[in-house]
């Protein structure tokens, strides 16, 4: 029975928790692995331009609340989400007319388009504020659980509950379409093999009548999905607050780099190890180890290696430890 | 050194934040001179007294004249450094010329830029990173078709038919092949477009002797099917042995001109350009 206990607070407060926040992670990962893959440089305004779509798919929803359209035991946010990826989607393509284009046309070296990322980065963060401020807001509606911990707890009769929010198993849903969806596109449609054409060798892609300013303005519009999808997740699952998108650049990046930069595949293992580490590491193991060990050694204190403070730090560790032993990241994209 | 701002990355070598792999030096060539009307029994493609040079540098091509006609091939020698590969990037409009012009089918399309000349039937073989390392076979070839919008399977299966080993090796990736057979990867991709002209730069660079002369049969194969070839070779001697027309260039001067035999038992060109 205590094993049981034991392993069902595993999953609760570690597994599916860890899960979740990895597909986030997966998400905002591949999207920043596409524009260093396609467009070279690494995008800093990619959490930022989270909170954008976010926000977007914030504001419908509300409006979609008022008007008294819901989605029923789903979030309404999820009927919102198309609208946020389009808006979106027309504000990378306006960034990139007014601001990337004219790099493009100088044939700037990447660096100067990392630092360029900076200042759109600043701008959205800028715009984002104005329009919905800088507090938390709460948009989640619908069901709250798939299964709540008391449900469970009478189900099967055990002391430790087990819950499975909704949002936690959409996110999962939703990250797997989105991915399987990326994949088919990349590897067999036209245009998704003229878009790795071109990340593998621009000038021949020139020279076989590929036109670079579609595959720039794909790849745009491909990054708006992915970025609005995992913001809209991440902000069902916890809130939506833009200082926290700003922060996710942090384990996004280094999901990305320890899955090996420009490898799609890596973005994705790279989110979950990022996540379950951080998870991991920050978690308080006293209950399970309370279950598991005899009663005298059950432990005083925590058990808990860092406090979630720090669990940035994780990041960083992660990315040192993978990078020490194989430099061009799990899935061998570009060597750092 | 370049003078442009925005391509100082002061030695940055940091990976994880710039991706400077596959990234284009490209670019396409500014036209400053005249275009002319084409004159009756013209070559099909002409370079016409070509001058110019990169960007705001000094002139690299001087008066240069390169031309193939239809079904012929001709070949362009000379030392290291004369300009062959300039003299064919100024044909593709990658070079920006000041004078000279160049003529497609006695139309002038010296105010084209590449991807247009590709539209109209030009295919270009680079000297160096000529194919997508990381797509497959198939996928470089369905690439070389991108302009095409009907069926693509008889021109691929025209193309495996010429290299057979191609149809093996389809769905390998081209990075995981030997250098012969990247050429042949090459080469595949510019046929898919079914030009009418086909520009190789160095298209044995690198490869043994037998694959050579493979390599020198094929494209011999694909002139007879109508398409003209212009091509620089380093393997002089054997490329003027199949060459209808030869071009001698050096200093980004024409030195000689004339059939691929004249040019073989002209003294002057074995005594300083074939080694005796
Ligand atoms: N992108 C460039 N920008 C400026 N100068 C260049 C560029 N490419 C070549 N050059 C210069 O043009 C001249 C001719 O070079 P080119 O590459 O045409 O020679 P080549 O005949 O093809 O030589 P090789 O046999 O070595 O291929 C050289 O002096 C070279 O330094
Ligand atoms: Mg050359």
């Amino acid at each position: 029975m205590d094993f049981l206990n034991a392993l069902v607070a595993l999953a609760n407060f570690v597994l599916i928790p860890a899960t979740a926040y990895g597909a986030q992670l997966a998400l905002g990962a591949l999207g920043v692995t596409l524009i260093y893959g396609i467009l070279r440089f690494s995008n800093f305004a990619h959490g930022d331009t989270m909170a954008f779509g976010a926000m977007v798919t914030i504001l419908v929803t509300w409006w979609l609340q008022g008007a008294g359209i819901t989605a029923g035991p789903l979030p309404t946010a999820l009927i919102a989400l198309p609208v946020g990826i389009a808006g979106t989607a027309l504000l990378l393509l306006a960034m990139d007319r007014s601001i990337y284009a004219f790099y493009r046309a100088k044939k700037a070296k990447p660096v100067v388009l990392v630092i360029v990322s900076m200042g759109v980065m600043f701008m959205l963060n800028g715009i984002v504020r104005f329009i919905i401020g800088p507090d938390n807001q709460r948009f989640a509606d619908g069901e709250r659980f798939i299964i709540s911990a008391r449900d469970f707890k009478t189900m099967t009769g055990l002391d430790e509950g087990l819950s499975l929010k909704t949002s936690q198993g959409i996110t999962v849903v939703t990250a797997v379409i989105v991915v399987a969806l990326l994949f088919w596109f990349l590897t067999h449609t036209r245009t998704g093999k003229s878009m790795r054409a071109y990340s593998d060798n621009e000038d021949l892609a020139l020279l076989s009548g590929i036109n670079p300013e579609k595959v720039v303005a794909i790849t745009w519009i491909i990054v708006a999905a992915l970025a609005t999808v995992a913001g809209v997740l991440y902000g069902l699952d916890k809130s939506f607050k833009p200082f926290t998108y700003f922060q996710l650049l942090l384990p996004i990046f280094a999901s990305a780099i320890v899955g090996g930069l420009g490898s799609p595949v890596g973005a994705i293992v790279g989110g979950f190890v990022i996540a379950f580490s951080e998870v991991t590491v920050t978690y308080a193991w006293k209950k399970i180890a309370t279950y598991l060990l005899p009663d005298a050694w059950a432990p005083d204190s925590l058990v808990q290696l860092l406090s979630t403070d720090y669990k940035f730090a994780v990041s960083f560790v992660i990315l040192v430890i993978v990078l020490l032993f194989r430099p061009t990241g799990i899935f061998a994209g570009k060597s750092v | 050194m370049s003078t442009n701002p925005y391509q100082d990355d002061r030695g940055n070598k940091d990976r994880s934040i710039a991706n400077p792999a596959g990234s284009g030096s490209l670019h396409a060539g500014s036209y400053s001179g005249q275009p002319q009307k084409g004159t009756a029994g013209e070559p099909f493609l002409i370079g016409e007294a070509m001058t110019g040079g990169y960007g705001g540098g000094a002139d690299i091509l001087h008066g240069c004249t390169i031309a193939v006609d239809k079904g012929e091939i001709a070949v362009i020698v000379g030392p290291n450094g004369a300009g062959k590969s300039t003299a064919m990037k100024a044909v593709f409009g990658m070079l920006d010329l000041r004078a000279g012009d160049v003529r497609l089918n006695g139309e002038s399309i010296a105010r084209l830029a590449p991807q247009a000349r590709v539209a109209r039937g030009m295919a270009f073989v680079p000297q160096t990173s000529n194919v997508f390392t990381s797509l497959t076979v198939e996928e470089n070839l369905e690439m070389g078709a991108f302009l095409r919008r009907d069926d693509i399977s008889g021109t691929m299966e025209q193309v495996y038919g010429l290299f057979p080993i191609l149809r093996d090796k389809r769905r390998q990736k081209a990075g995981e092949l030997s250098g012969g057979q990247r050429q042949q990867v090459a080469v595949g991709r510019a046929l898919m477009t079914r030009p009418s002209v086909l520009m190789l730069d160095e298209p044995t660079a690198g490869v043994s002797p037998i694959v050579m002369d493979e390599l020198f049969d094929r494209i011999i194969e694909v002139a007879r099917t109508g398409i003209s070839i212009l091509m620089v070779e380093q393997n002089a001697r054997q490329a003027l042995a199949i060459a209808d027309k030869g071009y001698v260039l050096v200093q980004g001067r024409n030195r000689f001109t004339d059939t691929g035999e004249a040019l073989l038992n002209d003294p002057d060109v074995r005594k300083s350009f074939l080694g005796g």
